[in-house]
């Protein structure tokens, strides 16, 4: 199983506490992620990437594994350690402001 | 006896104020999503349980929420969690996409910029939200980038009346506060005919339920705005107001200039008469006096806050050009506060009760046509929009 953290906005939003858990085909990327998430909640749909072009929002990072993982092609594999459940994947919002 | 429900959007979250007829004692209840922006909510007028709510942030985006018990419980429509994880995907509430043409798969038009150039339309977030006068599920969004969607299911998918942008969009721009499309009048006299204004584009009016549009204009000066300063489109706008049972009579918070039209937009004239300044954004008409007009005129363009540092409230109770400043109960010095385009509303008691919101986070409420008034909260976040439903 995977794990995900959310930020708090969105764990409200998902009415979720802590770590999300999902099962996510190989091999595990950033687009097999995201389309897990929402397709469990849909009312994440369009808070992490666009709609229609499935960009990441622009205000969204992506970290694992003390990486940065934001700017990578949304199909590139992910660390065995994010596959494995070993390492969560966070799902960030961007330090912007004060 | 009849009770008050204040919807309250702010930077920070909603809230909820409500009161008996008296309007004297208020519970605030709130913050509702905590931490977001609130930009609009507003009730049916046929169901007054059925709220809508724009939530907003720059970092997640549009999200669109729904009560259908009077703001004590919401919900994503569309958006639910769903049982079977692996069954087709609901709609999404918060799926605006502007209208494409199929030659090309990019939008329509492309819309100036502030330094004049074209610029594409992307889609930011929901400013207005405007209930039908006849069912409870169809609902409209003025959005920025302007544009106008409609929901038939409750707000839970969003199609956009896109000949709207076809009236000159490419000259349409932004103002200070984006390109927004922030206020929709619906005429209870005639559900094909709805009105909207854009900042910075002007007002617009369709008689066919929003396939076509004219842009109303005619009358609308904007000298240091618009190289042609009476151009048919391109006037910053800033609020509509109308009283409903004079669906012809339109009034209008202009940039600079407060303005009026006896023939539902075909042409305007200046109103702004004996007020401090005739710079503003927000302008209501009272419940039960059609030419009784409020405005609230902030120093300039560059200084968005009251002359003198006086919040007055600006009566006009022959329809224009004569005004009487009303501050009995509003702060009277040291207040730099603004009032934003959609933070001022009437009820629909008698006597009528008005109420302002401040980005200084106060709420005030006058619950006798504006000679007295009360501060309700005093230390919300920035208020963005305040709405009144009139409960039996």
């Amino acid at each position: 199983m995977i794990r995900v953290l959310l930020p708090a906005h969105l764990r409200t939003l998902a009415r979720l506490q802590g770590e999300v858990t999902l099962e996510v085909k190989q091999p595990v990327t950033i687009q097999a992620i995201l389309d897990a998430l929402e397709t469990h909640y849909p009312m994440l749909q369009g808070t992490i990437r666009e709609h229609v072009t499935h960009r990441r929002r622009p205000f969204v990072r992506f970290f694992a594994c003390e990486q940065d993982f934001s700017n990578i092609t949304p199909d590139t594999p992910l660390p065995e350690a994010v596959a494995s459940g070993a390492e969560p994947f966070l799902i960030v919002g961007a330090m912007a402001g004060g | 006896m009849s009770r008050i429900r204040v919807l309250v959007g702010t930077r920070k979250g909603a809230f909820i104020l409500t009161a008996d007829g008296t309007r004297r004692k208020w519970d605030v209840d709130g913050p509702h999503f905590g931490g977001w922006e609130m930009y609009h909510l507003k009730g049916s007028p046929i169901n007054p349980d059925r709220l809508y709510a724009s939530q907003t942030s720059s970092w997640f985006g549009q999200i669109i929420q729904r009560s259908d018990d009077g703001g004590k419980t919401w919900k994503t429509p569309g958006g639910e969690s769903i049982p079977d994880p692996y069954g087709p995907p609901a709609g999404v509430s918060n799926k605006f996409v502007y209208d494409i043409s199929p030659e090309t798969g990019k939008p329509l038009t492309t819309h100036q910029w502030y330094d004049g150039t074209q610029h594409p339309w992307e889609f930011k977030r929901v400013w207005h939200l405007e209930p039908s006068l006849s069912n409870p599920d169809t609902v409209y969004a003025g959005v920025e980038d302007a544009a106008l969607f409609r929901s038939t299911d409750g707000g839970q998918t969003w199609q956009e009346l896109s000949g709207l942008r076809e009236v000159k969009g490419h000259l349409w721009q932004p103002g200070a506060g984006g390109m927004c499309l922030h206020t929709i009048m619906l005429d209870p006299a005639d559900p094909q005919r709805l009105f909207v204004a854009i900042s910075a584009a002007g007002a617009f009016r369709t008689e066919d339920g929003g396939l076509t549009w004219k842009a109303i204009n005619r009358g609308l000066q904007s000298q240091f705005e618009l190289p042609d300063p009476d151009a048919d489109v391109g006037h910053c706008v800033h609020c509509l107001a109308m009283h409903p049972h004079r669906p012809n009579v339109l009034f209008m918070q202009k940039h600079w200039d407060v303005m009026r039209s006896d023939d539902a937009g075909n042409s305007w004239y200046e109103i702004s008469g004996d007020l401090p300044t005739d710079f503003g954004f927000p302008i209501a008409v009272h419940a039960h006096q059609p030419e009784t007009v409020y405005v609230v005129p902030i120093t300039s363009d560059s200084e968005h806050y009251p002359p003198g540092g006086r919040l007055r409230v600006y009566r006009s109770r022959s329809g224009g050009q004569e005004w009487e400043g009303l501050t009995q109960g509003l702060p009277q010095q040291d207040c730099y506060v603004n009032v934003l385009r959609d933070a001022m509303a009437v009820d629909s008691l008698d006597p009528c009760g008005v109420y302002v919101g401040t980005t200084g986070g106060q709420v005030y409420v006058s619950a006798d046509d504006g000679d007295s008034w009360m501060s309700i909260v005093h230390d919300l976040p920035a208020v963005l929009s305040v709405e009144v439903q009139t409960l039996p």
